[in-house]
C-alpha cells in the first residue's frame, strides 16, 4: 500500500479540488478526477482532499468506500472490465470472468502481483446489445466469448513481450 | 453568438440551414456505444480518408451521430437522400460504397440488410420491419443530427418550444399542458410528471431545483445513455422547460461515470447552450434566468432511488431516508425539488410544441406516448427500439425484436431490471405499459427487455438478481440488506442440488417481508425476480430440489457434459475448442469428454453443430 506520494502529485491534488471549486459538495468529482489521474484512490491524495476540504478524513473514506466506481488498490498496465450486467451474464459473462481469473492468476477485483494486469467487473457498460462486453484499457470489445478473451489477453501478452 | 429573442433563433437555423446546402448527400455513422464495440471508428477513419481522397468533403457530409437503434447489425451506416442502410459495414467496403452508392447513386446489394427468413435483402431502413414497427419520437432525429453542434439541433427545430414557452406561456399553462398528456416517469416509478411539477410549482421556497436523472443503473438498459450521446440538447431543453415551469433556479444532470462518450456530449451540450444564451442569465431575453450543472455518478444502483441521488448530489454515500415527506417538497438541500429522467426530460419540448392532445395519440390510456426500449438477450434483432405503449411483448420480441436466434425456444421476458420479474411465454400478449406489467408481478422500470431461451436458467437469473441487489443493497435497513444476503444463501443451496422443498416457502415469506418492510423502492421491490420466477417457473426450481438437474444447462454442480453418440459426426470441433483437453476423439469417429479433465466452461457446447453435446 502506498504510504506517501510526491509533492507534484500532492500539486495535482490540490489543482483537482481547486477545479471543482474546494466544495465539500463536489467530493464525488474530485475522487473519480483523482482516480482518473491515478487509476485508483491512494490514501495519501484521499487524506490530502480531506484536509483541503476540511471534511473528516472518515467521511472522505465513507464515500470512497460506499460507491462500486472507486478502487483503492491500483490497477494494472491492462486492466480488464467485463460487463456483468444482465444481458452479458445470459450471454456467458461469468464464463470470461472465470478464463480471466484461471489464466492470470487473480480473482476479479484485484491486480496481479507485477502490477500488469487487473480484472474488473462492472454492471452495465452500456453496450448491451453487443454483449457479452469486455472493456480493455477504454477500448470496447463485444460479443466475447472464453475464447475470443483469452486470443485478446494472448495478444495482449506478445505486444508487451515484443515491447521489452 | 447569444441569443436574446426568437427571432435569433430562427436566423440560426435559416444560417445553419445554408451552411449545409451544398451538400448533396449525407453519410451518417451511427457512432452510439454498442457500434463502438462493433467497430465503427474504423469505419468512419476510412470514410474520411476515401472521400479526402476523392475530393468529395465539400458535397458528401459526413456525420457521426447517436445510436441508430438497430446495434445486432452494427457498425451502421446510412446514406442520405434515400435513407440506404448498410450493415455490419467493414472499413475495406468503404472505397466501394463512396465509388458506386456516393457518387454512382446505385444501392449495393451485398452490403444490405438481409431478412433472415426470405433471405431478401432491404435496401432502405425504412423498410425493414425492426424500424418500420417502431414510433421513433425520441430518438428519430439520431441519424441526421450532429450531437456535437447546438446548430443542427436548433435548425431541426430545436429550442422553438423553449422560445415558445417564454414567449407566450405562463409557467402555470405549461403544467397544466404536461398534466394533460399524461406523460408518466420514465425512469421506472410512473409516477405522473404533471402532477409532481404542479406540488413543486406551488411551494414557496427561496431555490427550487429540477434534476434529471441519467444514472442508468438498471443492467441490460441503455436507452438514457442513448439519449444523451445522440441528442442531448433535447434533455437540456426539457430541464430549461420544467425549470421555468416549477420556478427553479437551477438544476443537475446526474449522469453515470461508466458512460464516458454520453457524459462528454452533455458536458459539451450544456457549454454550447451556456455560450448560446440558453442557459445563464435572461434566457432568450426573457426575466427567466437558469444553470445547469453536472454530477457524475458513483456507480451505485441505489441512487436511482430519488433520496439516495440527492444525498449522493450533497456528496455523500446514497443512501436513501424515510419518504414520509417527498423529495418533490424536501429535497436537494432540503429544498422542493422535480427529479425526473432522462427520457421524461426528453419528451417535454414535444410535448410543448405539438401539444398534449398529439402527444396521447400514441400508447394507451393509462400509459400514453411513446417508450424506449433495449431489447437485448437471447434475441435475434438486438438494440435500441421505441415503441407506442401498449404494444404487446409478442409483438416487441418477435415482430421487432425477430424472436429468439439459432433455432432455440424462448423460455422468459425479463423486464424491470433487478426490481422487476420474469414472464413466460403465456403472458407474451400482454400490452407493454406501467399498469399491465406490475399487475403480473414484473414492472416496466426503465425499459430494459431481457429475452431469455431454453438455455438459460431461471434459478440462475433469480440469484444473478440477488448477487446485484446484495452487492448494491445501501446496507442501512435490515430488511433489505439480510434478506438479500439470506435470499442469496437459499438460491446458491438450491444451484448446486442442495435445495428443500421448503426453501420455496421461505422465499416467498422472506419475499413478502422485503416488500412491506424496507426502507426504499430498492428493497421493497428486491424480491420480484425471485417471487416472479418462483410464480411461473416453480418447475425449474423443482428440478433442481427434487431432481437435482439444471434444465438450462447452467448451474455447474448439476451438470455434466458428454457426448451423444447418436447425433456425433466426429467433426472434431469439440475436442478443437476444448481449453483442457477433455473432448477428445479420431476424426469421423464419436468423440467422448473426460468428466474429471471437463472445467464445464460451455464452449464444446456452443461450438457444436451436430446437437452431440448433452449436458
Amino acid at each position: 500500500m502506498v504510504t506517501t506520494i510526491s509533492q507534484t502529485d500532492l500539486d495535482k491534488v490540490d489543482d483537482i479540488i481547486e477545479r471543482s471549486g474546494s466544495n465539500p459538495e463536489a467530493l464525488i468529482g474530485i475522487l473519480q478526477d483523482i482516480q482518473a489521474e491515478w487509476h485508483y484512490l491512494p490514501i495519501p491524495a484521499l487524506k490530502r482532499v480531506g484536509q483541503r476540504l476540511e471534511v473528516p478524513f472518515n467521511r472522505i473514506w465513507a464515500v470512497a468506500t460506499f460507491y462500486e466506481a472507486f478502487t483503492l488498490e491500483p490497477r494494472g498496465r491492462t486492466h480488464f472490465m467485463v460487463c456483468t450486467g444482465t444481458a452479458c451474464h445470459v450471454r456467458g459473462a461469468q464464463e470470461i470472468i472465470r478464463a480471466l481469473e484461471d489464466e492470470l492468476m487473480v480473482e476479479a477485483g484485484r491486480t496481479t502481483p507485477d502490477g500488469e494486469y487487473s480484472i474488473e467487473t462492472a454492471h452495465c457498460l452500456g453496450a448491451c446489445a453487443m454483449g457479452p462486453i469486455v472493456v480493455v484499457n477504454e477500448e470496447y470489445h463485444g460479443h466475447m466469448s472464453r475464447r475470443k478473451v483469452l486470443d485478446l489477453l494472448a495478444s495482449i501478452r506478445e505486444r508487451r513481450g515484443s515491447e521489452k | 453568438m447569444k441569443i436574446t429573442s426568437p427571432a435569433d433563433l430562427n436566423q440560426i437555423a435559416a444560417d445553419f440551414k445554408s451552411e449545409i446546402s451544398h451538400y448533396k448527400c449525407t453519410v451518417s455513422v451511427c457512432g452510439g456505444t454498442g457500434c463502438i464495440a462493433s467497430g465503427c471508428h474504423a469505419v468512419r477513419d476510412a470514410l474520411i480518408k476515401e472521400l479526402e481522397s476523392k475530393g468529395l468533403t465539400e458535397t458528401v457530409r459526413l456525420l457521426v451521430t447517436g445510436c441508430h437503434g438497430f446495434c445486432q447489425q452494427g457498425p451502421l451506416i446510412d446514406i442520405y437522400p434515400g435513407n440506404i442502410l448498410y450493415c455490419k459495414v467493414k472499413p475495406e467496403w468503404i472505397p466501394d460504397i463512396v465509388e458506386k452508392t456516393i457518387v454512382g447513386g446505385e444501392t449495393i446489394e451485398q452490403y444490405m440488410y438481409s431478412d433472415p427468413d426470405s433471405g431478401k435483402r432491404i435496401p432502405s431502413a425504412s423498410d425493414i420491419p425492426f424500424f418500420s414497427l417502431q414510433n421513433k419520437l425520441l430518438l428519430g432525429k439520431n441519424p441526421l443530427l450532429d450531437p456535437t453542434d447546438i446548430r443542427d439541433y436548433i435548425a431541426s427545430g430545436g429550442y422553438t418550444a423553449l422560445a415558445k414557452v417564454l414567449d407566450e406561456m405562463e409557467p402555470a399553462e405549461i403544467i397544466e399542458e404536461v398534466k394533460a398528456s399524461g406523460l408518466r416517469g420514465r425512469g421506472g416509478g410512473g409516477f405522473p410528471t404533471g402532477r409532481k411539477w404542479a406540488t413543486a410549482a406551488k411551494l414557496d421556497a427561496p431555490d427550487k431545483w429540477v434534476i434529471c436523472n441519467a444514472d442508468e443503473g438498471d443492467p441490460g438498459a441503455f436507452m438514457d445513455e442513448s439519449i444523451l450521446e445522440g441528442n442531448p440538447h433535447l434533455v437540456v431543453e426539457g430541464l430549461i422547460i420544467g425549470a421555468y415551469a416549477v420556478g427553479a433556479s437551477g438544476g443537475f444532470i446526474y449522469v453515470r461515470n461508466e458512460y464516458p462518450l454520453a457524459l462528454e456530449r452533455i458536458t459539451k451540450a450544456i457549454s454550447q447552450a451556456r455560450e448560446y444564451g440558453l442557459l445563464g442569465e435572461n434566457i432568450l431575453g426573457s426575466k427567466f434566468s437558469f444553470d445547469i450543472a453536472i454530477n457524475r455518478g458513483g456507480g451505485a444502483f441505489v441512487c436511482g432511488e430519488s433520496t439516495a441521488l440527492m444525498a449522493s448530489l450533497e456528496g455523500k454515500p446514497g443512501e436513501p431516508r424515510a419518504k414520509y415527506i417527498h423529495t418533490v417538497e424536501h429535497g436537494y438541500h432540503d429544498e422542493p425539488t422535480v427529479l425526473n429522467n432522462v427520457e421524461s426530460w426528453g419528451n417535454i419540448p414535444g410535448i410543448i410544441l405539438n401539444g398534449s392532445a398529439k402527444f396521447r395519440e400514441l400508447g394507451t390510456e393509462g400509459s400514453p406516448g411513446t417508450k424506449i426500449f433495449s431489447l437485448v438477450g437471447k434475441v435475434r434483432n438486438t438494440g435500441l427500439v421505441e415503441i407506442p405503449m401498449g404494444m404487446t411483448l409478442h409483438q416487441l420480441v418477435n415482430d421487432i425484436g425477430g424472436g429468439v436466434p439459432d433455432g432455440k425456444k424462448f423460455k422468459a421476458v425479463q423486464t424491470g431490471g433487478p426490481s422487476g420479474g420474469c414472464l413466460p411465454e403465456s403472458m407474451m400478449d400482454l400490452p407493454v405499459d406501467f399498469d399491465e406489467l406490475t399487475k403480473v408481478g414484473s414492472m416496466m422500470g426503465s425499459g430494459g427487455i431481457i429475452v431469455m431461451d431454453e438455455d438459460t436458467c431461471m434459478v440462475d437469473v433469480a440469484r444473478y438478481f440477488i448477487r446485484f441487489l446484495v452487492s448494491e443493497s445501501c446496507g442501512k435497513c435490515t430488511p433489505c440488506r439480510e434478506g438479500l444476503h439470506e435470499m442469496d444463501r437459499i438460491l446458491t443451496r438450491i444451484t448446486k442440488g442442495e435445495g428443500e422443498e421448503k426453501d420455496l416457502d421461505y422465499l416467498e415469506e422472506l419475499g413478502a417481508w422485503m416488500q412491506s418492510a424496507s426502507l426504499c423502492a430498492l428493497g421493497t421491490s428486491a424480491p420480484n425476480p425471485v417471487l416472479s420466477t418462483i410464480k411461473y417457473f416453480r418447475d425449474e426450481y423443482m428440478a433442481h430440489i427434487r431432481d437435482h438437474k439444471c434444465p438450462g444447462g447452467v448451474c455447474k454442480d448439476l451438470i455434466e457434459y458428454h457426448v451423444i453418440e447418436d447425433n456425433c459426426t466426429g467433426c472434431t470441433m469439440c475436442a478443437n475448442v476444448c481449453p483442457t483437453g477433455a473432448a477428445s476423439g479420431e476424426p469421423k469417429q464419436v468423440h467422448a469428454i473426460d468428466p474429471v479433465l471437463c472445467i464445464k466452461c460451455d464452449e464444446c457446447y456452443k461450438a457444436c453443430r451436430f446437437n452431440a453435446i448433452g449436458r
